[in-house]
């Protein structure tokens, strides 16, 4: 009973020294906004974790387009009510599937890269002799990777929603036979944009910044060995794709939730 | 000025989970000179080299260079400091994102509001100094082991430090590039008055380059004096350290149940 | 060097493409009219029952959208809902003073919408006025109730 209640202990004070050392990481990091020098530092780091996410986000927001567009056809048309399959397809993407799905889609193609690099840059000890030069590495190497998260997955979630619909599109209109022009009018009439894409924006906004914060905290925290890196990386994917879902529905609820 | 001295340990001692690191070390680097810890492995000589470079905050005692406490400065002091010191990395650790001549840029970009022609002047000169000249194109991804480490010998000096410090130089090198490093740092030093520290366990070409040495162990300073007094030196452990006996002071045993009984007594099923 | 500008003008392109989509979700997808804040006027109508109208249902004549219901409250005196609209500038000298506003549902289970249809007077309706020939929305339930009543009688 005693050794459950240290070990208990133990994992509460491990786990608040973690929270605690991470706060203080992302306040010493988030302040160093790109300066003059930083925008080509930057820019590396979008084309990193923005550009390079391009590909698997096109592709599977097509294809989520196109399932959702087929399973909402098939349970519309028994109502007779086909024509709302416009504004089904665009709500369930920009409120939800859009951020969330880019979200867990960024936490494992960019944010497991990222962990994976800077510990490979704290493994070789390049973290270190960046200090030893007198460089800060929180400016130069975290804080750049930060912000290009931050920013990129707010813009591939746009992408998403835009591709999402337009498989939709295709599915419904181009192949099952839904009338075109009530396709857009239902959609534009339900879907409001501060409501509905605003909304969905600001959700991939707060993910952006958890993902990436998961993401290069892991990486500049962790042991510095092959097998630290590996395990660090399996939790950049675990908890950053449990806090994007926890948070997922604490920001619906109290987004779209009536109280 | 020249027997001055630049970096001064006084009664060091540093804990790290729980294990006793260092318990009163003191230590005295002349200006101008190669003075080289030397020790065992796990004894925490490239702790050393963190705690003087303020990258490890001691738990007791003091460490000064120049008679600046390295562990009161502020940190816009301490990154002032280390602009005036330089750091050989076991490594190398070169930033795999830049480029050679990048590599060696870097200090003076950051730290230097020179012009680029200067820049690329001077890092043409250190990179001269180390023989890769001809290597300025390429990535760290592309050099060999020793390669590396000499790039990082040219970032290390590019600044023109009064301090440089090597961590295991030689550490996993050739012949050929073990005897290119020792003439490298003993021409560095002779050629610039560097003054140098070599934290290594490679024996034979550390004291051929050292003017002199300390040797750690069990946290303490063993012993001290010049390579030829450390030769003659009558205390078993430095002795078996020094002439690299496989057995003596320091056991060739991991602490065991006696063999005999251990082959031959009752057999535990696992 | 080029390596860089490649790199740079692959995160232009992205940055665009994001910004373009989001524009897009804006027109194309929420049917946003960037124009409609400024060429509008308001108009009144007080219903018995709204139905499941709500801020923001369209607002049409002759099923084409002309505007969009910016306010419903309930009218203390009268126990009526006041519907407050926003109508496209074009209308402003079509529609009579004797127009009808009826509360109208797409399809079987689609939004509830208003419905402005014209009258003859020759006086038209000016911003701020209020039309008084308004038909409740019609309540499923209540049908229902009517249908199975008439059918027992």
């Amino acid at each position: 009973m005693i050794e459950w209640l240290a070990w208990l202990g133990r994992v509460a004070l491990t786990t608040l020294a973690a929270l605690g050392r991470s706060a203080m990481f992302l306040a010493q990091t988030l302040f160093h906004m790109p300066g003059r020098e930083g925008v080509h530092l930057w820019a590396r780091q979008m084309h990193f974790v923005g550009v390079m996410s391009l590909p698997i986000i096109l592709v599977s927001s097509l294809f989520i387009g196109m399932v959702i567009a087929l399973q909402g056809y098939i349970v519309l048309v028994g109502f007779g009510a086909d024509e709302a399959l416009g504004q089904m397809v665009a709500l369930s993407l920009l409120r939800e599937l859009a951020p969330v799905v880019t979200a867990l889609l960024f936490a494992g193609r960019a944010g497991s890269a990222l962990t994976a690099e800077i510990g490979l840059m704290k493994a070789t000890e390049q973290l270190t002799s960046m200090e030893m030069i007198g460089v800060d590495p929180l400016r130069r190497v975290v804080a750049p990777r930060l912000w290009a998260g931050f920013i990129s997955l707010p813009l591939l979630t746009a992408i998403f929603g835009v591709i999402g619909i337009y498989g939709g599109y295709l599915v419904g209109v181009d192949w099952l036979g839904v009338y075109s022009g009530s396709f857009w009018s239902n959609m534009q009439s339900s879907v409001n944009f501060v409501d509905d894409v605003l909304n969905g924006m600001a959700k991939s906004v707060v993910f952006g910044l958890v993902v990436t914060w998961i993401a290069v905290f892991q990486g500049y925290d962790l042991v510095p060995t092959s097998e630290g890196i590996s395990r660090a990386t399996t939790r950049t994917v675990v908890y950053g794709s449990l806090a994007v879902l926890g948070l997922d529905f604490i920001l619906t609820a109290l987004m779209f939730g009536e109280f | 000025m020249t027997d001055s001295t630049l970096v001064r340990v006084e009664d060091l001692h540093f804990t790290r989970a729980g294990r006793a690191i260092f318990s009163g070390v003191d230590l005295e680097i002349p200006r101008g000179r190669i003075t080289a810890i030397m020790g065992p492995s796990g004894t925490g000589k490239t702790t050393l080299l963190k705690l003087i470079g303020g990258q490890l905050v001691p738990d007791r005692g003091r460490v000064s260079i120049a008679d600046e406490d390295v562990h009161r400065l502020s940190r816009r002091a301490l990154f002032d400091m280390r602009r005036r010191m330089g750091m050989l990395f076991q490594s190398g650790a070169l930033f795999s994102d830049l480029s050679v001549f990048e590599n060696v840029a870097f200090p003076l970009r950051v730290h230097t509001d020179l012009p680029e022609r200067m820049i690329r002047d001077l890092v043409l000169i250190k990179l001269q100094a180390v023989g890769l000249r001809g290597a300025r194109d390429l990535s760290p991804a592309e050099l060999s082991g020793g390669m590396t480490r000499r790039v990082a010998l040219a970032r290390a000096i590019a600044l023109d430090p009064e301090l440089i410090m090597y961590d295991e130089p030689f550490v996993g090198q050739d012949p050929i590039s073990m005897g290119v490093l020792v003439k490298l740092i003993r021409e560095l030093n002779h050629a610039f008055r560097m003054t140098a520290v070599v934290v290594s366990h490679d024996i034979k070409e550390t004291l051929s380059i050292a003017d002199y040495v300390y040797v750690i162990s069990d946290g303490r300073v063993m012993a001290h004096g010049t390579p030829t007094s450390l030769d003659t030196e009558v205390d078993a452990r430095v002795s078996q350290f020094i002439h690299g006996q496989p057995d003596g002071p320091v056991p060739f045993h991991y602490p065991a149940a006696d063999f005999a009984s251990d082959i031959l007594g009752t057999r535990e099923v696992p | 060097m080029t390596r860089t500008k490649w790199v740079e003008c692959g995160v232009g392109v992205f940055v665009l493409a994001g910004f373009l989509g989001l524009v897009f979700l804006g027109l194309q997808v929420s049917g946003l009219n960037l124009s409609r804040a400024n060429d509008t006027f308001t108009l009144h109508a007080s219903f018995s029952n709204i139905g499941g109208l709500k801020e923001r249902s369209r607002v049409t004549v002759a099923g084409v959208t002309v505007g969009h219901v910016t306010d419903i409250e309930l009218d203390p005196k009268w126990l009526d809902g006041r519907v407050t609209m926003q109508i496209d500038e074009s209308m402003k000298d079509k529609l009579s003073s004797d127009s009808t506003a009826a509360i109208l549902t797409s399809g079987l289970l689609g939004e509830q919408y208003v419905g402005l249809s014209t009258g003859g007077a020759p006086e038209t309706l000016e911003d701020g006025d209020t039309i008084r020939d308004t038909q409740s929305a019609l309540v499923l339930e209540n049908l229902i109730q009517q249908f199975v009543s008439n059918m027992s009688k």
